[in-house]
C-alpha cells in the first residue's frame, strides 16, 4: 500500500492526523437542490401531459425530501466527515428515476410501477440509514468475508429453483414481489474479493512461478478466489444472466489488478473474456441472438417483423437529439415491456436529449470518482479495495447497460443504477452508497495530508 | 497501490467517455437516419397527435377531428361526408389521403413550413405547427342543389364562376362517406374493401376523374371553331349541308334525331342539335382548326390541377376526315370530364376568355390568418370575343326555344346545350345525358355561373330529350342556387 519513501517519511514525523472540513452544510444544500430538481421534473411531466401541475407533486417532493433528510441526519450523526457529494447524487438519481417511471406509467395506466418503486426507494434509504448507523467501521466487514461469499453463492443459486422470466432465471417471487438476488450478491462478492485480496495480495504478487512475463501465484493462494469467481459466473451462465456475470468478471479483474499491480492480469482477464464471449456467443442461442441484434439492429425491420427493442431504443435516442423532446413528450414507450427497467435510459435520452444523458452519465462518473477518491485516501488495503470494488461495480454496470441500449456493445439485461424500475437494484445501490459513505468518512477523518485525497 | 487505483479509475472514466461518444453518434450523427426509418412510428404519431386542420366551405368547416385517445390520437370526421367527398377526398390513417386532403396535406397536418412563425422554426423545435385550414371556392347551396338533383343516380356536376375560374360545385354520385375510412381499425379495412368492390364505384370522382363522350355538347366547340375560322360568317345563312350526311371517304350515312336539318343555318342546327351540319362544319374547319380550338378549351392537357389532378379530356389529332366528322359531334374517341365541359361553357360565357379552374380560395393558419391566396391562375383567349358573343346568342336560343327549355330561369339569361352520348358496343348502353350551360342574372354585367351536368343512367328516352330532360333541370337548380346569392 505504501511506497518505501512514504513509510520513511511517516517514521520521521509521527502522523499528524488532519481532519478535513465536514462540509455537511454543502451536502444538505445539494440534497435540497436534488429534491427540487426531481420535483421540477415531476411537474414538467404533468404540465407536458395535462397542462397542469400533477396533484401528487407536493406529496412526491415531501416524500423524497423526508427520505433524503433522514439519510442526511444519519450521515451527520455517524459519518460526519463523509464525502458530501455521495448522498446528493444518490438522491438525485433516485428522484430522477422515480420521475421517469412515473412518466412512463402515464403510458401504461394498467401497469403502474412508480408506487412500488417509491416503496423500494424507502426501503433502500432505510437500509442506507441502518448501514450508516450500525456499521461503525467498515473494517468489521473483513471478518465476515466468508459469510458474505457463502450468502452470495446461496443468493445466486436460489433463482434456479424458480421459473424463468423472459428467458432468464434471475428472479425469485415472494408474495407478489419479485426479487433479483444477484443484485445483492454483487455487494457481498465485492466485500469478499476485497477482503481476500487485501489479505493475500503479497502472496499473489510475489510468490509462485514465473511464466514468460507473468507471475503466476501458487494455486493455494489463487485457488479459492478463482473457484468462487468461476462458481458465481457458472451459476449466472446457467441462469442466463450474462450482464451480471460480465460484471463479476470485470470486478474480479479490476480488483486483482489493483491488489497486485500486475498488468499481466488484465491481459489474462481480457483474453479469457474474449474466449468466453466467443464461446458463449457461438454456442448459446439466447446470447447469439443478442449479438446478431447488436450487429444488425434493423434486421427484423428488413425481415418485415417490425423493429425490435434495440431498434426502438435507438429510435428513441435519435428522436431526442441534442436537447430532447422535453419530459413527457417522447414516445419511448414504443420500446415495449422493458422500457421501465433495462431501457429506462432510452426515455432519458429521448426526453432529455444528449445534454440530459451526458448530465446523467456525469453524475455516475462523479459517484465513481468519489468512490475511487475515498479508496485513494484510505491507508488500509481492505477499505481501499472495497471502495474501488464498489465504484467499479457502478461504473461497469452503467457501461454494460447503457452501452447495450445505445448499441455500443451487445445488450445484456441489467438495471441502470437508481434509475431503473427494480426493487433489488434500488436497495442494493443505496447499500453501496452507504458503504462508500462509511469508507469516505474513515478516509477523510484521518487524512494525514501526505497522499493525495 | 495508489498508482493502480488511478489506472483503474482512468479505465472507468474511459468506459463512461465511450458511452458519451457513442450516445453522440446515435443522437447527433445518425439521428436523421434513424428518424427517417419507415419502421419508426414517431412521425406518424406526431402527425395524428394533433387535430387536423379543416376544409371550409364558405366560413363553415365540412371536416372535423375526433380525439380517439389511442396512440394515433386524432381521426378525421366529416360533416355531410358524401356531399363533399369528391372535393375533400378522405384522410385515412390506413389508406393515406386523396383530393384536397392530399393536395392540402402540408397545411392541414401542420407540416407546411409556411405555417411556422419563423423560418425553420419547426425544424428547430421538432414539432408540427397546429394544423391550418383550407378554404374552398365552393358554394354550399350550389353543391347541395347538384347533389340533390342527381339524387343518387350515377353522374356528376361541375360548376365554375366564368370570370374567375372558381369552382362553385363539384359533385359525383353515387358518393360515400369518407369518415368510414378515417381510422385504422377493422371497420376501416372492411369499409375499404366494400367501397372498392362496389360495382357502383362510389369512390370514383366522376366530376374530374372520369371522362365521357361529350356528345352534342361538343358542338359548342365545333361552332366556336367554325365561327373563328370564318367557315360560318352569318348565323342565319344556310350551311350548305346535306341530310343525311355521308361521312367523307365512307359509305356511312349520318342522320339526325330531329327534322329540318337539311341545309340548316348554324342557329337552327345548334338549336335542334343537327349532327349532319356539325359533322360537315368540323370537316370544313379541318383537323388543325378543330384540334387547335379543342386544345384552347383545355382538351389534351394532361397537367390540369385544381390543385389535385384532373383526368385529361381528349380530342384525337390523328383522325381521318370521317373520324373528324364524328369527333366534331362529340363521338368517335372524343372524351371529356364534366369539369372540362363546364370550362367550355365558362369560356363562352366569359367572352372567350378561359380562366383555369381552381378549388382552393386560400389557406390559413388555425387562427385564421391567410398563409397563401389562390395564386395566379392563367387566363387564355380561347376564341375571338365576337365569336363568344354569337355563341352566347346560340346557347341562349337553345334554352329559350330549343332542346334546353327546362333549364330556363325566370329573371335570368340562361344559355345551354344538350347532349346525348351513345356508348357501349353498337351503342347498346343507356346513353349519357349531358347539359352544359351558363346563367346571368338580369341585373348582372356578366354570367355568374357555368355548369356541366352528366347523368349516366338517364331515363330510356333516347335522343336529345334526355339531355334536356334529365340533366337540364339539375343544371337549372345549380345555377339558380348561385344566382340567388
Amino acid at each position: 500500500m505504501t511506497k518505501a519513501g512514504t513509510t520513511v517519511a511517516a517514521a520521521q514525523a509521527p502522523a499528524a492526523v488532519v481532519r478535513l472540513p465536514r462540509r455537511r452544510g454543502i451536502e444538505l444544500t445539494l440534497i435540497v437542490l436534488a429534491v427540487l430538481l426531481s420535483v421540477y421534473g415531476y411537474c414538467a411531466v404533468g404540465i407536458a401531459r395535462t397542462g397542469t401541475v400533477p396533484p401528487g407533486a407536493a406529496g412526491y417532493g415531501a416524500g423524497l425530501g423526508v427520505l433524503a433528510l433522514w439519510a442526511h441526519l444519519a450521515v451527520r450523526l455517524r459519518a460526519p466527515y463523509a464525502d458530501p457529494l455521495l448522498l446528493p447524487i444518490g438522491v438525485l438519481l433516485n428522484g430522477l428515476g422515480l420521475v421517469l417511471i412515473y412518466r412512463l406509467d402515464l403510458e401504461t395506466p394498467n401497469n403502474r410501477a412508480a408506487p412500488a418503486q417509491l416503496v423500494w426507494s424507502t426501503l433502500g434509504v432505510a437500509l442506507f440509514i441502518v448501514v450508516v448507523l450500525l456499521l461503525r467501521d467498515h473494517r468489521v466487514l473483513q471478518r465476515y468475508a466468508y459469510v458474505c461469499v457463502a450468502a452470495a453463492l446461496v443468493l445466486l443459486a436460489v433463482p434456479i429453483l424458480f421459473p424463468a422470466v423472459n428467458g432468464a432465471r434471475i428472479w425469485i417471487r415472494v408474495a407478489g414481489f419479485s426479487i433479483q438476488p444477484g443484485e445483492f450478491a454483487k455487494v457481498l462478492l465485492a466485500v469478499f474479493f476485497a477482503a481476500y485480496l487485501a489479505a493475500n495480495r503479497n502472496a499473489l504478487a510475489y510468490t509462485g512461478r514465473r511464466l514468460w512475463r507473468l507471475q503466476f501465484p501458487t494455486w493455494r493462494v489463487l485457488g479459492p478466489i478463482v473457484t468462487i469467481w468461476l462458481l458465481s459466473v457458472g451459476v449466472l451462465v446457467l441462469e442466463r444472466d450474462l450482464g451480471t456475470s460480465l460484471l463479476f468478471f470485470g470486478l474480479f479483474v479490476v480488483l486483482l489488478y489493483v491488489a497486485t499491480g500486475r498488468t499481466g492480469w488484465i491481459l489474462v482477464g481480457l483474453s479469457l473474456a474474449v474466449l468466453g464471449a466467443v464461446a458463449v456467443g457461438r454456442l448459446e442461442p439466447h446470447v447469439n441472438q443478442r449479438i446478431e441484434d447488436w450487429l444488425h439492429p434493423f434486421a427484423t425491420i428488413d425481415a418485415g417483423r417490425g423493429p425490435n427493442q434495440l431498434a426502438q431504443s435507438l429510435f428513441s435516442f435519435a428522436a431526442g437529439g441534442v436537447l430532447g423532446t422535453g419530459l413527457g413528450r417522447g414516445h419511448s414507450v414504443l420500446i415495449g415491456f422493458a422500457v421501465k427497467s433495462d431501457f429506462i435510459l432510452a426515455t432519458a435520452g429521448e426526453e432529455l436529449g444528449l445534454a440530459g444523458l451526458a448530465a446523467i452519465v456525469l453524475l455516475y462518473a462523479l459517484l465513481v470518482e468519489r468512490g475511487y477518491r475515498a479508496g485513494l485516501a484510505l491507508r488500509e488495503p481492505f477499505g481501499r479495495l472495497l471502495a474501488v470494488g464498489l465504484a467499479s461495480l457502478l461504473a461497469l454496470q452503467v457501461f454494460v447497460i447503457a452501452g447495450g441500449v445505445t448499441g455500443l456493445i451487445p445488450l445484456t439485461g441489467m438495471a441502470m443504477p437508481f434509475l431503473a424500475q427494480g426493487g433489488s437494484s434500488v436497495v442494493t445501490n443505496w447499500a453501496i452508497v452507504a458503504l462508500l459513505i462509511q469508507v469516505s468518512d474513515s478516509a477523510r477523518s484521518q487524512y494525514d495530508g501526505r497522499e493525495a485525497p | 497501490m495508489a498508482r493502480y487505483i488511478r489506472h483503474a479509475c482512468a479505465f472507468c472514466a474511459l468506459l463512461l467517455a465511450a458511452l458519451l461518444v457513442n450516445a453522440a453518434r446515435v443522437q447527433v450523427v445518425q439521428s436523421r437516419l434513424y428518424d427517417a426509418n419507415p419502421a419508426n412510428r414517431r412521425a406518424t404519431i406526431a402527425r395524428y397527435g394533433q387535430p387536423r386542420g379543416d376544409i371550409l366551405v364558405g366560413d363553415e368547416p365540412v371536416t372535423g377531428s375526433t380525439d380517439t385517445g389511442e396512440p394515433l390520437r386524432f381521426e378525421r370526421s366529416y360533416r355531410d361526408g358524401p356531399l363533399y367527398a369528391p372535393v375533400t377526398g378522405f384522410a385515412s390513417q390506413t389508406y393515406g389521403t386523396t383530393f384536397l386532403e392530399h393536395a392540402g396535406d402540408g397545411v392541414l397536418s401542420g407540416s407546411d413550413p409556411m405555417l411556422s412563425p419563423l423560418p425553420l422554426w419547426n425544424d428547430v423545435t421538432g414539432r408540427l405547427a397546429p394544423g391550418g385550414n383550407v378554404v374552398t371556392t365552393l358554394n354550399r347551396s350550389a353543391q347541395e342543389a347538384a347533389f340533390r338533383g342527381l339524387a343518387g343516380r350515377k353522374g356528376a356536376v361541375a360548376a365554375i364562376e366564368p370570370a374567375t375560374g372558381r369552382i362553385l360545385a363539384l359533385v359525383s354520385s353515387p358518393s360515400y362517406d369518407p369518415g368510414q375510412l378515417s381510422g385504422n381499425g377493422e371497420a376501416v379495412s372492411s369499409a375499404w374493401e366494400r367501397l372498392n368492390h362496389d360495382p357502383e364505384k362510389p369512390m370514383l370522382n366522376r366530376a374530374v376523374r372520369q371522362t365521357y363522350p361529350p356528345g352534342s355538347t361538343f358542338k359548342v366547340v365545333t361552332a366556336a371553331a367554325a365561327l373563328d375560322a370564318g367557315v360560318v360568317t352569318d348565323l342565319d345563312e344556310p350551311t350548305d349541308s346535306p341530310d343525311p350526311y355521308r361521312l367523307p371517304g365512307t359509305t356511312t350515312r349520318l342522320t339526325n334525331e330531329s327534322d329540318g336539318c337539311y341545309d340548316a343555318s348554324l342557329r337552327m342546327a345548334f338549336e335542334w342539335s343537327c349532327n349532319t351540319v356539325f359533322a360537315k362544319l368540323g370537316v370544313d374547319v379541318g383537323v388543325p382548326g378543330m384540334v387547335g380550338m379543342a386544345q384552347a378549351f383545355g382538351f389534351n392537357d394532361t397537367g390540369v390541377r385544381i390543385p389535385f389532378g384532373v383526368a385529361p379530356s381528349t380530342f384525337d389529332p390523328r383522325v381521318d376526315r370521317a373520324q373528324l366528322a364524328l369527333s366534331s359531334i362529340g363521338q368517335y374517341n372524343t372524351r371529356a370530364t364534366p369539369l372540362q365541359m363546364a370550362m367550355v361553357a365558362a369560356a363562352v360565357a366569359n367572352g372567350g376568355l378561359l380562366r383555369s379552374p381552381y378549388l382552393v380560395e386560400r389557406t390559413t393558419r388555425h387562427t385564421g390568418e391567410t398563409v397563401a391566396g389562390s395564386g395566379l391562375h392563367p387566363v387564355r383567349q380561347v376564341m375571338n370575343p365576337s365569336t363568344a358573343v354569337r355563341l352566347k346568342e346560340l346557347m341562349a336560343d337553345v334554352v329559350r326555344e330549343g332542346t334546353g327549355t327546362r333549364a330556363a330561369i325566370p329573371g335570368a339569361l340562361v344559355g345551354g346545350k344538350t347532349g346525348t352520348a351513345q356508348h357501349g358496343v353498337g351503342n347498346s348502353g343507356v346513353p349519357y345525358a349531358w347539359f352544359v350551360s351558363w346563367a346571368q342574372a338580369e341585373n348582372a354585367l356578366e354570367p355568374q355561373v357555368a355548369v356541366a351536368v352528366v347523368v349516366e343512367d338517364a331515363s330510356a328516352d333516347r335522343g336529345e330529350i334526355s339531355g334536356g330532360g334529365d340533366a337540364a333541370p339539375i343544371a337549372r337548380d345549380v345555377m339558380r342556387a348561385v344566382l340567388a346569392r
